[in-house]
């Protein structure tokens, strides 16, 4: 019997595969079983209702993409009163992810979703922080900490931290969140980007400036990953770039202990189905009888130093 | 618009059984498709995988109206113009190829129970996402008039196929000089004075919009209109392809591949 189950904390998810936050939505029970996934996760939301950012919020760039679509949001009260109730109707644990401008009304979204029927909070920290001068709260230690030091304080439920590739300092950003109290990091989020028409000479997203995801960011995402799996206790969910079952299998190895997949889904909207019975037949041929073998089961014991030399360059 | 979310979306491979250019600017693809896919309404969209062709290597998928859907025949068309890499890639499939698609997607247009006489205003590539509303229009008894503007006559598309259908098809062109809005305003005016006109409904353009907004206006003619924006997932999850509405005076944001393609005619706003 192939053993697909991985443990996030105290939580046991049936299969290692769930969506990336922004890249799902009850529009995917239309074209698949969302039942098969490992985990339900949300767009973002804030407590106020946002309009998000002008377009065009996409673009491509070679075999990846950019978005700068930014959290529009219908606010908390349409989504406890519509969305939550639609992930109800399934069994798999439903994961909200949530975001604000400042500490103090993090928290206070935080205490908002912390319902029945919501399994655990995925916090957004790789927004702007208004309060320290708009970089994103992920991207200095001391501003991770402080911010997931309310949110703990705000709920009961199992705390997610998303962190950013946007800094020089991931190793510190991991360990800050998990001092705080963050009982899984998820690793990551977009990395800042640009992408300029050279005939209208016009930058070709809306808002300038856009976050870059797909396979492109895959080796940034994993490096992340492994550097993140190494510093800390608590598990590591991997994302970036993840579209086929190799991508899978790479980041478990690099110490994730499960996997978000995002872009791939538009590519392809049924991919994580698809990923599912691919992984099991990959553990079949490997021989192996379960996905914690592969967890975290590189082989670098060699190069170990390599890891401090790296960031220390950064 | 039409309600269709309980309706199933498909990733479904097909294969190309023709693709062939229909003049100098248009191309028709011909794909043999399983029936199950083609419980399709006017007006809703398919999003297209563009396959990998030499250098042409588009990423994301592109989203392009149901031209023709066949469950009998088993086929699904799109007509389509090439505007970039995609629609160049997708240009250069061979009948036998494979070419994935997802759909079909969004809110299609209506034929509201009192709408007896239609009238549709297309240009371009526009009269793709209108011809099967023709054959809608003729499977209800309704009368349809098409009038089809291009920028000369030989790209004039579809007028033996709206003709088929048992449509009037009206032709303007930039080159006859019959196309710019004053000229259209006051053919309009005259078939609603002679016939008289339940809905109008049209697609794109925003010089089309703004005419086709005052003349339903003035006469309170209900009219329908399928817009695009550039999308990434199709499907209503990523929020990339909203455009501005204006409804009970307030500017609202909905997604084309969601809310839409197909929006009320009053309610959209050009970009
Ligand atoms: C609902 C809908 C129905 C459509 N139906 C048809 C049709 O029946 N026939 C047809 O020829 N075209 C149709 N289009 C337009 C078609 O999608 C674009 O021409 C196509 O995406 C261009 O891709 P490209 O790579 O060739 O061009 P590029 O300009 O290289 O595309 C770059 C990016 O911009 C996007 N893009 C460019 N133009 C458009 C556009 N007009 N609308 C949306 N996205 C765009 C592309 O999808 C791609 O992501 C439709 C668009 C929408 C939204
Ligand atoms: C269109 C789009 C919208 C996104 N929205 C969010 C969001 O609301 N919150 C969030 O934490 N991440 C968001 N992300 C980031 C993804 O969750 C994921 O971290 C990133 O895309 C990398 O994974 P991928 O390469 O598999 O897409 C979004 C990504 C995309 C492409
Ligand atoms: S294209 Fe993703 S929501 Fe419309």
């Amino acid at each position: 019997m192939l053993d697909l189950s991985v443990n996030i904390g105290a939580m046991r998810l049936k299969n290692p595969i769930m969506p990336a936050s922004g890249t799902f939505s009850e529009d995917c029970a239309k074209l698949f079983d969302i039942d098969a996934l490992g985990a339900h996760v949300t767009k973002t939301i804030t407590r106020d209702i946002r309009g998000g950012n002008p377009t065009p919020r996409v673009c491509e760039v070679r075999g990846s993409m950019l978005n700068s679509i930014g959290i529009p949001s219908k606010g908390v009260d349409y989504f406890k009163t519509n969305v939550i109730p639609f992930y109800d109707q399934y069994q798999t644990p439903l994961v909200v992810s949530i975001s604000a401008g400042s500490a103090d009304e993090f928290a206070q979204i935080c205490e908002e979703v912390s319902v029945p029927g919501v399994a655990a909070i995925e916090v957004n920290i790789s927004c702007p922080n208004i309060e320290a001068d708009g970089k994103a709260f992920a991207m200095r230690p001391s501003t991770t900490e402080a911010v997931m030091r309310k949110l703990r304080a705000a709920t009961d439920l199992p705390l997610w931290a998303k962190l950013t590739p946007n800094t020089g300092e991931t190793t510190e950003v991991a360990q800050a969140a998990e001092s705080a109290g963050a009982d899984a990091l998820v690793v990551a989020n977009t990395m800042l980007s640009m992408a300029i028409d050279i005939h209208t000479r016009k930058p070709k997203l809306g808002n300038l400036m856009g976050g870059l995801s797909g396979p492109a960011l895959k080796p940034i995402a994993l490096r992340m990953v492994y550097q993140c799996a190494k510093a800390v206790s608590i598990p590591v969910i991997g994302c970036g770039g993840i579209a086929t079952v190799e991508d899978v299998v790479e980041y478990l190895i690099a110490g994730a202990s499960a996997v978000q997949v995002g872009t791939a889904t538009f590519i392809s909207p049924t991919v994580m189905v698809r990923l599912i019975s691919e992984l099991e037949a990959f553990l079949r041929t490997e021989g192996l009888s379960s996905v914690s073998e592969l967890i975290g089961s590189i082989r670098d014991e060699e190069a170990s130093d390599g890891v401090f030399f790296a960031e220390a360059a950064e | 618009m039409t309600d269709m979310t309980l309706n199933p979306i498909f990733e479904t491979i097909c294969r190309v059984k023709s693709n062939e250019p229909i003049n100098r600017e248009y191309r028709l693809i011909v794909l043999d498709a399983p029936s199950h896919i083609l419980k399709c309404e006017p007006g809703q969209f398919f999003h297209l995988l563009c396959p990998t062709k030499g250098d042409l290597r588009p990423y994301l998928r592109r989203p392009m109206s149901i031209y023709g859907f066949y469950p009998e025949a088993g086929e699904l068309h799109f007509l389509y113009k090439i505007a970039g890499e995609g629609t160049a890639a997708l240009s250069a499939l061979e009948a036998g190829e494979n070419l994935n698609v997802v759909g079909p997607l969004g809110h299609g247009f209506d034929i509201q129970d009192d709408w007896q006489k239609l009238m549709v205003v297309a240009r371009g590539v526009g009269l793709a996402t209108l011809a099967p509303l023709a054959q809608k229009a003729q499977q209800m008894g309704r009368k349809l008039t098409a009038i089809c503007s291009a920028r000369s006559p030989e790209v004039l598309m579809s007028i033996d196929h709206f003709k088929a259908l048992g449509a009037e098809v009206i032709t303007v062109t930039d080159s006859e000089g019959t196309s710019g809005v004053e000229a259209l305003e006051q053919l309009i005016e005259a078939h609603i004075q002679a016939e008289g006109v339940d809905a109008f409904y049209t697609c794109g353009s925003n010089r089309l919009l703004t005419m086709l907004q005052t003349i339903c206006a003035r006469h309170g003619i209900p009219g329908q209109i399928a817009l695009e924006q550039q999308m990434a997932c199709g499907v209503g999850m990523c929020q990339c392809c909203v455009r501005s509405f204006r409804r009970k005076d307030k500017i609202i944001h909905e997604r084309v591949c969601k809310e839409g393609p197909v929006f009320n005619l009053q309610e959209a706003m050009g970009c």
